[in-house]
């Protein structure tokens, strides 16, 4: 943060020519990551390219079985869509209590979903929403986009646009978020699709980032309630272990929010 | 360098500053406005929430250049003349601050929820709004009790109608 050149592209070809043309730019949507990891000197990109004036970034549509959302759409826009809570309210739930309202107001889908923070909420619901990331160049599914902590599929300079959430028949989030910065200890969305399939992913708990856990889904799969999930024992030997909770107070989180998931539907 | 311009507390302003320059240390330093405070500067605190187009956000969380273009209003544009903003009485009247460092971000706060929620503004919902705002003398409770106030007040000079049938 020395020394740090400010551009302020408005389509995503200019965008995309700004990080090209500089020795190493960072794109910067809401900026409540990235600023305050700059302040830190643990990030000190030559460039920023500010992403909140290109209109394609922008908007919520939907479809008959999918909700459209602009990668620089804010947590703050998702939480008020009238569109959202009426066609997947758990998802407007979510949004309503990333940080807080002021950094609601700034941080968006887009800028959450690429950082993939361990703790991050918005990538538990992409992963079990069966959602599909489409980007600059191509379209990437859920399941092949979260690769490790703060890692993702994106390459250097792909930008995301938006990205389509499957409409579920009912859905669920449900986080016990730590008391200081809001992150999830540990934060799990649940979704039954219209096909009848279950998918189930955490957040804020294993050390890869998101992940599914397939022996809820398959409990739930069988027995659509939280008591279906009352004898799953959670493995936590993949588990955050830091001075907010050890893996095995995480692994019992994921328990009680899945239940507390399932609870809020029935 | 960068050339910024922007509407502050109603009036044109333009500065050539560092692209790096953080929006908050444009407004103190360059503005000289510093009822805009600097608290905890890892975007915890509150003390540095503005109103930025409409909005409120942490300008410890944002560059003077993302700014360029935007319209402003910092603590000092809410008053009208010597008249207070209804926030501002509200914390007044009611003993809404102590040391009064985290005030400006907690009146910002204030009218931005009040704005959104209006008379539907109930204390719960405070407390849950507030939770981007720290105060360390721990004075919550009369904020809570200023800003539910300030909200009654704001929301039944909005319908005078009411008031003056009764």
């Amino acid at each position: 943060m020395f020394h740090l050149t400010y551009h302020r592209p408005t389509s995503v070809e200019d965008a995309i020519q700004f990080f090209t043309n500089s020795e190493d730019a960072q794109f910067l949507a809401g900026g409540q990551t990235l600023l305050p990891t700059m302040k830190q000197r643990l990030a000190d990109p030559s460039d920023v390219i500010d992403l909140r004036h290109i209109a394609a970034l922008a908007g919520i549509g939907s479809a008959k079985d999918h909700l459209s959302i602009g990668a620089g759409v804010t947590h703050a826009e998702v939480a008020a869509s009238p569109q959202v809570r009426q066609i997947l309210p758990a998802l407007a739930d979510l949004a309503s209590h990333i940080g807080d309202p002021h950094v609601r107001n700034m941080g968006t889908l887009g800028g959450s979903v690429a950082n993939n923070d361990p703790a991050a909420d918005y990538p538990a619901a992409v992963l079990a929403l069966d959602a599909t990331i489409h980007t600059n160049s191509r379209v990437i599914a859920a399941e092949d986009f979260f690769t490790g902590m703060f890692e993702t599929a994106l390459q250097d300079g792909e930008l995301i646009i938006r990205i389509d959430f499957r409409i579920p028949q009912i859905a669920a989030y449900a986080k016990f978020p730590n008391p200081a910065s809001r992150y999830a200890m540990a934060g799990v969305f649940i979704a039954r699709h219209t096909d009848g399939g279950v998918k189930l992913a955490v957040t804020g708990a294993g050390s890869d980032g998101v992940f599914r856990h397939k022996d809820m889904e398959s409990a739930l799969l069988g027995n659509w309630a939280a008591e279906a999930l009352a004898d799953i024992s959670i493995d936590d030997s993949n588990l955050l272990s830091d001075i907010h909770g050890s893996a095995a107070y995480r692994a019992n989180l994921i328990k009680v929010m899945a239940q507390r998931a399932m609870q809020s539907m029935l | 360098m960068i050339k910024v311009s922007m509407t502050v507390n109603g009036g044109a302003v333009s500065h050539t500053v560092e692209d790096r320059t953080l929006l908050v240390d444009y407004i103190r330093d360059h503005l000289r406005l510093t009822g805009t405070h600097i608290g905890c500067d890892t975007s915890q605190c509150g003390a540095c929430v503005i109103s930025f187009n409409g909005k409120a956000i942490k300008s410890c969380t944002m560059l003077a250049a993302q700014a360029d273009g935007a319209e402003i209003m910092t603590i000092e544009g809410l008053a009208d003349g010597d008249q207070l903003h209804p926030v501002q009485a509200a914390f007044k009247e009611h003993h809404g601050l102590q040391c009064g460092f985290c005030t400006p971000g907690m009146i910002i706060a204030a009218t931005d929820m009040i704005k959104r929620y209006g008379a539907a503004l109930d204390e719960p919902t405070i407390r849950t709004e507030l939770e981007g705002n720290i105060c360390r003398c721990t004075g919550y409770q009369n904020i809570v009790k200023s800003i539910k106030a300030a909200a009654e007040d704001m929301t039944r000079s909005e319908k005078p109608s009411v008031t003056s049938s009764v």
